[in-house]
């Protein structure tokens, strides 16, 4: 923990800008009411005074400084906003874990309770609170406090019933550990970084509802003076001494701007999304490239490098082609850059890479440069690994299935569909026409690879880049996909580049072998090698040996004799 | 029928009370979902048993319920010789911990701010979940699945996926249970990882008491763990019986051709 508080990327601007802030206020809470007392409350003739040397934001009516009054006020209004926000931050995380240890019945009720608080503006339940009570410093704390009590609980009973779901929640369910157990020690300290940030929030919003409940005279009453009472103050004199509200307008800006940027800072370190840098790719110029005489290859990559930039490079230089109609596997474990390759040839590396490379061209298109996004579309299919993901829930298969065929091929709906339909068929899913009327869900896993494997053979392309696309299947269903993607290269003499962790499915459909590790190409095999055992690389070796093999103890039945 | 499908196993296993867990004529239903129909499975004391089927056949519904995640709709879970529906408050606690479950993902089974030790220690004493007191327990769990002594200090984020699934092993191994549910806890691992925890289960037979239900869809990672298998699909068990009479002569059309399907099986062809 201290280390990260140490490090460089938790010191960003924002946070050091809202911790200098901070620390200025609370030195400012503490030193203040002790030297300045005298000037901020000791009644002068010096009434009404405009800005000057001596008062740098003049005086008021009785004659006492401005600038001292605001900087006095920020002790009180410092605690009492903490006070509040302290009930609400508290109540709230009690509350929120009370609800979700409650049975169903209870829970579901005090769930739609809060709702109902929550559609209420809290301003409006804090007036109502603070009415109800004698006006004053300890009767605005708890209104205030109150009022957000609601809002912090559904926002922990949200976030428990997200961790409670979690594998070590029901593992130690399992095991015997009490609700109460589990809350204290499982989900109060996973959920404590998102409350933490939270708290902030809840501070800043304290800050300004106290200051409206003394504003409007429900809140501190005078001897006493907070922000918003001082507003108050100034507000009998906003057209003669507009100065007067200067000096608290500021210290509630610069209070609440520090808790936030401490608060957004806080958010953004907890989020590894949001710390990456984002850059500018260098993209060449010219979309083609001229393919030397002689060239056949179809896809030529030269000494290929893809980085996270400034740090970690993931491939460190490979080369390699794919010839017209050829099936080349790249293989490798989770980390060996395999993906990253695939994706770059296909045009589409992730936005925070760094890709150079000598060349990466497919035909005559320069995938260093921006592509042609119609040729793109065209002559690169690319069927990712998971099917529950590939396609958006909320559209029918049709209009995702032909939406390439209509965008980049110029096709009608009326054609497309029927094009899509023989392509359905063609990997034997059952009523085409049906299923695309149908939503992604209505489909099961094997139905939506098979459409995807459909829809991106429509097209007629030159390469298949397909991303560990069996993975997620069931094996029966994936014989069945690998069988589709035979058939498709043997009747269309399409390219593919296949990526997988599976040196069983690739023996079965490639005709080259690529074994990839840490980002190198370590063994190049033909198929022959591959089925042969023929292979040289201590980790090709180890990758072969990792793999549990079948064993039906007899001797195989004659090839083609099992009917899919 | 065939001679593998036959109710025999599970009405002897559970005549002479040698099995560490069986269920009998088991329904499991979501709504109008029959997910489980009539299952009747034992589980032999101290052997490993594969349940295989594709995802929907129920195999994970049946580990849920024996562990009583899910509820039967009707028939018998029993642990011992006590029918695990039957029992409610403590004594059901206390059943419970007889059987345990080792989730899929190594990645998620771990709490991110407990230490291996305190992982460990609340298998052991959910009350207290104290690793200094079960200093010499956790020792052992680490040693068991190979793991260094002073993983037991570390945090889940200081591991690989392969050494968290081994500390999800020791913790299910903890309270020595009659039965182990392993959920598929191969699957997310790189084929070295898991090569690594087939190893690990392979060496750790003979020397644990606990039987274990091994959940996968690999039936070649099956073939080198287990002892017994069990086919499901569509919610019914289709074959069970040694790995060596299943896998050698299949009886079922479907376990034929789930056997067909697997990359570098003899039969396996994209043609």
């Amino acid at each position: 923990m201290t280390s990260r508080f140490r490090s460089r990327e938790f010191w960003t601007p924002a946070m050091a800008t809202g911790a200098v802030l901070l620390i200025a206020l609370i030195l400012i809470a503490v030193l203040a009411p002790l030297t300045l007392k005298q000037a901020a409350e000791q009644l002068t003739p010096n009434a009404a005074q405009e800005p000057s040397a001596a008062h740098w934001l003049g005086t008021d009516d009785f004659g006492r400084d401005l600038l001292a009054r605001a900087l006095v006020a920020t002790r009180l209004t410092l605690l009492m906003t903490g006070g509040a926000a302290a009930i609400t931050v508290l109540a709230g995380v009690v509350i929120g874990l009370a609800i979700w240890l409650s049975g169903r019945r209870v829970r579901e009720a005090a769930l739609r309770v809060l709702e109902t608080a929550v559609a209420y503006p809290s301003l409006i339940f804090a007036l109502v609170i603070a009415a109800v009570l004698e006006p004053g410093v300890s009767s605005a704390v708890i209104a205030i406090g109150i009022a957000g009590i609601p809002g912090f609980a559904r926002i922990t009973a949200n976030l428990a019933s997200s961790i409670s779901s979690s594998e070590y929640v029901v593992t130690a369910r399992l095991l015997g550990v009490s609700p109460v157990r589990i809350a204290l020690r499982h989900m109060l300290p996973n959920m404590a970084e998102p409350l933490l940030i939270l708290s902030a929030t809840v501070f800043a919003l304290s800050l300004v509802e106290i200051s409206a409940l003394s504003f409007i005279g429900l809140g501190v009453q005078s001897p006493e003076y907070d922000f918003g009472r001082l507003l108050n103050d100034s507000l009998g004199a906003l057209y003669t001494q507009p100065v007067e509200a200067v000096g608290p307008s500021i210290m509630i800006a610069i209070t609440g701007l520090s808790v936030m940027l401490i608060g957004d800072a806080l958010a953004a370190h907890a989020d590894p999304r949001a710390k990456r840098r984002f850059f500018r790719r260098a993209l060449q110029r010219n979309r083609t490239v001229a393919v030397p005489v002689g060239d056949a290859a179809l896809v030529r990559v030269e000494n290929l490098r893809i980085s996270i930039p400034g740090r970690q490079e993931l491939v460190k230089g490979i080369s390699f082609a794919i010839n017209p109609g050829e099936v080349v596997a790249l293989v490798g474990e989770s980390g060996s850059g395999k993906s990253l390759t695939a994706m770059a040839i296909a045009g589409l590396p992730s936005e925070d890479l760094a890709v150079e490379a000598d060349g990466v061209r497919v035909g005559d298109m320069n995938m260093l440069a921006e592509p042609n996004q119609s040729r793109l579309a065209k002559e690169i299919s690319i069927v990712y690994q998971d099917p529950g993901t590939t396609f958006n829930p909320s559209l029918r298969m049709g209009s995702q299935l032909t939406e390439v065929l209509r965008t980049h091929l110029g096709l009608g709906g009326a054609k497309a569909r029927n094009l899509i339909t023989e392509a359905l068929a063609a990997v034997n899913i059952t009523e085409p026409a049906k299923r695309l009327r149908q939503h992604p869900h209505e489909l099961s896993g094997g139905m939506r690879q098979r459409a995807m494997i459909a829809a991106s053979i429509v097209t007629s392309p030159t390469l298949i880049v397909a991303d560990e696309p069996t993975t997620a299947l069931d094996v029966t269903v994936q014989a069945e996909v690998l069988r589709q993607f035979r058939r498709i290269h043997r009747e269309q003499g399409t390219a593919m580049l296949f990526i997988s962790h599976d040196l069983g499915v690739v023996e079965a459909l490639c005709d080259t072998v690529l074994v990839m590790k840490s980002g190198e190409i370590v063994e190049r095999l033909t198929s022959g090698q591959l089925a042969a055992r023929n292979v040289h690389h201590p980790y090709t070796k180890a990758l072969l040996a990792a793999i549990p093999v079948l064993d039906l103890g007899r001797t195989p039945v004659v090839a083609g004799a099992e009917t899919p | 029928m065939n001679p593998h499908t036959t109710l025999a196993v599970a009405e002897a296993a559970a005549a002479t009370a040698t099995y560490a867990a069986a269920v009998r004529q088991l329904n499991v239903s979501f709504g109008s979902a029959h997910v489980l129909k009539d299952v009747t499975l034992a589980v032999p004391a101290g052997r490993v048993v594969g349940l295989v089927g594709e995802s929907g056949s129920g195999k994970s519904t049946l580990g849920k319920t024996l562990v009583g995640i899910n509820r039967p709709t009707s028939g018998e879970v029993l642990i011992g010789n006590k029918d695990f529906t039957m029992v409610r408050g403590k004594a059901r606690q206390q059943m419970r911990r007889e059987v345990q479950y080792i989730p899929q993902d190594p990645y998620s089974s771990l709490s991110p701010r407990r230490t291996t030790g305190q992982t460990l220690a609340e298998a052991l004493d959910p009350r207290g979940a104290d690793p200094v007191k079960h200093g010499d327990a956790i020792a052992a769990a680490l040693e068991r699945v190979k793991l260094d002594p002073s993983a037991a200090d570390k945090y889940p984020h200081e591991f690989s996926g392969g050494q968290r699934q081994r500390v999800a092993i020791a913790r299910a191994l903890m309270l020595e249970p009659k039965l182990v549910i392993a959920d598929e806890i191969t699957s997310a691992l790189d084929v070295s990882v898991q090569a690594d925890i087939i190893g690990l289960l392979q060496g750790m037979r003979g020397t644990v008491d606990s039987a274990m239900l091994f959940i996968s869809h690999n039936l070649a990672v099956v073939q080198e763990v287990c002892d017994d298998v069990v086919v499901m699909f569509q919610g019914r068990i289709v074959e069970q019986g040694t790995i060596d009479a299943v896998y050698r002569d299949p009886q079922h059309d479907y376990t034929r051709k789930l056997l067909a399907s697997v990359p570098g099986s003899p039969d396996f062809t994209l043609d």
